[in-house]
């Protein structure tokens, strides 16, 4: 038997480990991809030979059965206005509380609020929620998802956004207004710039978090206005489980967490890890 | 006369003279109208009743009732020990084959970026996705994990059908949900380890076992609190994927405190008594909070 040292043993090691991730993460996309172009005898039977179809796509896609691509319209609608809302409102409030001599309460209430709720599980706020909606009229419309979704991210982007302001050295915004620059025009002109990524890095974790809200968009909104996750929900729990259209719709709900990690993925590693490493 | 534009520079200066407070104004107006209201409303609906009736809500103050609800609840004390015994499992195995996986991987040369673009992917996928894949994966007839025991000549196993196993399974689900993310912080932070102390302590003369013990891992301890604790959060509040699973069940078996809520809610309309379990939820998280800052001010002190 050949003797590895203690070094090319980890390594070795190291690399199993690389090929055994890779097949346990990306082997359950796989099978249900597979899957998702079976027809429902060749699932029941488990057979990895077998003629592809597109019968379930169709199906999710185009049957009058199927609500998901109204689902698809509500999703881009609820997750594209709640997160530019979460955005700007975020940001300005992480630079109020980062640049202005706000007194501690003030700063530490308001965070420590926004870590508390955070902390909550959801569900125990939907039910008020949801009497609040009904009352206001807004039960069952995609304001009632997209108002609810901006509280749900706002945190996340106060915080990100505090952290990426904390890292602007304070000279370049004195520098701005020694010059004769307003307060406002610093910080658009001078500061905003300069936290791009952050901005960036923000965004694209509160859309994924919108597109990927399940429990608030159940209870707050029916058919119509339902999003992709309900949608996908729907077709596991119907009495009688489809599976080919349950394989499909679990891909093609994928396909924007695919898109967002091919085009953002230096962004989103950043926004995931930032604050562990400060 | 006014000039043309004297009313639109007033306006910019009132703005410039205003940011200060109007820049965080939106933010503290979203946080009291969408979660301080409702948990105001949280209180009084836990000492309530609320019926509809023609499409108004008849709410009735009936504190004793909602207090004998809780008592009668029999599905509350497997809930509370489901939810902690998922959380501690899930959350201890994500920690180990995170941390596992980031220490071997930290060591290669090659293959970081891809293994990194790979462990993205489950954690941005949406959770109903990846319960609803796991359902079929876990099929009893042709699911591919009893495929996967059939070869090695094992019976199939109801993954989700049995009070045994249903719990397990929904664990399963939630670690290869979350390894990934415990790893892409602790594999930021092996990256970002000093190379020089690790190289000194290496000259002089430490093993591998207390190179791993005395040095690594106090320095990663950081990054360690902070996975552990928004995994912990993160686990603490699972319903999608268990919805999907098991629907809680068989019985009470794989009922979460999440799902708990949304059945009292939504399932048996009890907005009152749902109320109250909220109210006990909120005051549990809080309270956790609290000693959790206690204990890190404590520590940091020593």
């Amino acid at each position: 038997m050949i003797k590895l040292s203690a070094a090319s043993r980890a390594a070795f090691l190291g690399w199993l480990m690389l090929g055994a991730a890779m097949v346990v993460v990306v082997g359950p996309f796989i099978w249900i991809a597979v899957a998702s172009f079976k027809h429902p005898i060749a699932i029941l039977s488990g057979t990895w030979s077998f003629t592809p179809t597109l019968d379930n796509y169709t199906d999710v896609l185009l049957s009058k059965r199927s609500d998901f691509l109204a689902g698809v319209r509500n999703s881009l609608i609820v997750a594209t206005v709640s997160t530019a809302i979460a955005l700007v409102v975020g940001t300005l409030a992480a630079y109020s509380l980062h640049r202005f001599a706000w007194a501690r309460w003030v700063t530490l209430g308001f965070l420590g609020w926004t870590l508390a709720f955070h902390m909550i599980p959801v569900l125990t706020l939907v039910g008020p929620w949801y009497l609040a909606f009904k009352q206001l009229g807004l039960y069952d419309t995609r304001l009632a998802l997209i108002l609810t979704h901006v509280s749900v991210n706002l945190p996340m982007a106060v915080w990100l956004m505090m952290s990426f302001f904390r890292d602007i050295p304070p000279e370049i915004e004195q520098a701005a207004l020694v010059d004769g620059c307003h307060p406002l025009s610093a910080f658009w002109y001078v500061v905003l710039p300069l936290v791009v990524p952050g901005l960036i890095a923000a965004g694209v974790l509160a859309f994924v978090f919108s597109w990927n809200e399940f429990s608030i968009a159940l209870n707050l909104v029916s058919q119509t206005n339902a999003t992709v996750p309900v949608v996908v929900a729907k077709f596991a729990q119907d009495y009688e489980i489809q599976h080919g259209q349950m394989a499909a719709a679990s891909i093609l709900a994928t396909i924007p967490a695919l898109v967002l990690m091919v085009f953002g993925q230096r962004f989103i590693v950043q926004g995931l890890t930032m604050g562990s490493v400060k | 006369m006014t000039r043309p534009g004297a009313h639109r520079r007033g306006f910019v200066e009132a703005l410039n003279r205003t940011f200060r407070h109007w820049s965080l104004l939106p933010a503290v107006l979203v946080f009291a109208l969408l979660t301080a209201y409702p948990i105001v409303n949280l209180l009084r609906m836990a000492v309530s009743t609320v019926e509809f009736k023609d499409g108004s809500e008849i709410w009735s103050f009936t504190p004793q009732r909602n207090w004998s609800q809780l008592l009668a609840d029999t599905a509350l004390a497997p809930v509370v020990v489901n939810t902690l015994v998922f959380v501690v499992v899930a959350v201890a195995i994500e920690m180990v084959a995170g941390l596992a996986l980031a220490l071997l991987i930290g060591g290669l040369t090659r293959g970081k970026a891809l293994l990194r673009t790979l462990m993205i992917i489950p954690i941005l996928v949406p959770p109903v996705a990846i319960g609803s894949m796991f359902k079929l994966m876990f099929n009893h007839d042709f699911g591919v994990f009893n495929q996967l025991l059939g070869y090695v000549g094992i019976a199939p196993v109801s993954w989700l059908g049995s009070t045994s196993l249903a719990l397990l399974s929904v664990i399963i689900v939630d670690v290869w949900h979350w390894v990934p993310f415990v790893f892409l912080i602790l594999f930021a932070a092996v990256e970002g380890l000093p190379k020089e102390v690790l190289e000194a302590a290496r000259v002089d003369g430490a093993t591998r076992g207390q190179l791993l013990r005395r040095v690594t891992l106090p320095l990663l301890m950081p990054a360690l609190t902070v996975a552990l604790v928004f995994r912990a959060i993160l686990a603490f509040k699972t319903f999608d994927e268990v919805y999907l699973l098991t629907g809680g069940g068989p019985g009470t078996s794989s009922e979460l405190l999440s799902l708990h809520l949304y059945k009292v809610f939504f399932e048996q309309n009890q907005l009152g008594y749902g109320a109250l379990l909220s109210v006990f939820t909120i005051t549990g998280v809080l309270s956790l909070l609290t000693f959790a800052r206690w204990l890190t001010r404590r520590w940091a002190l020593r």
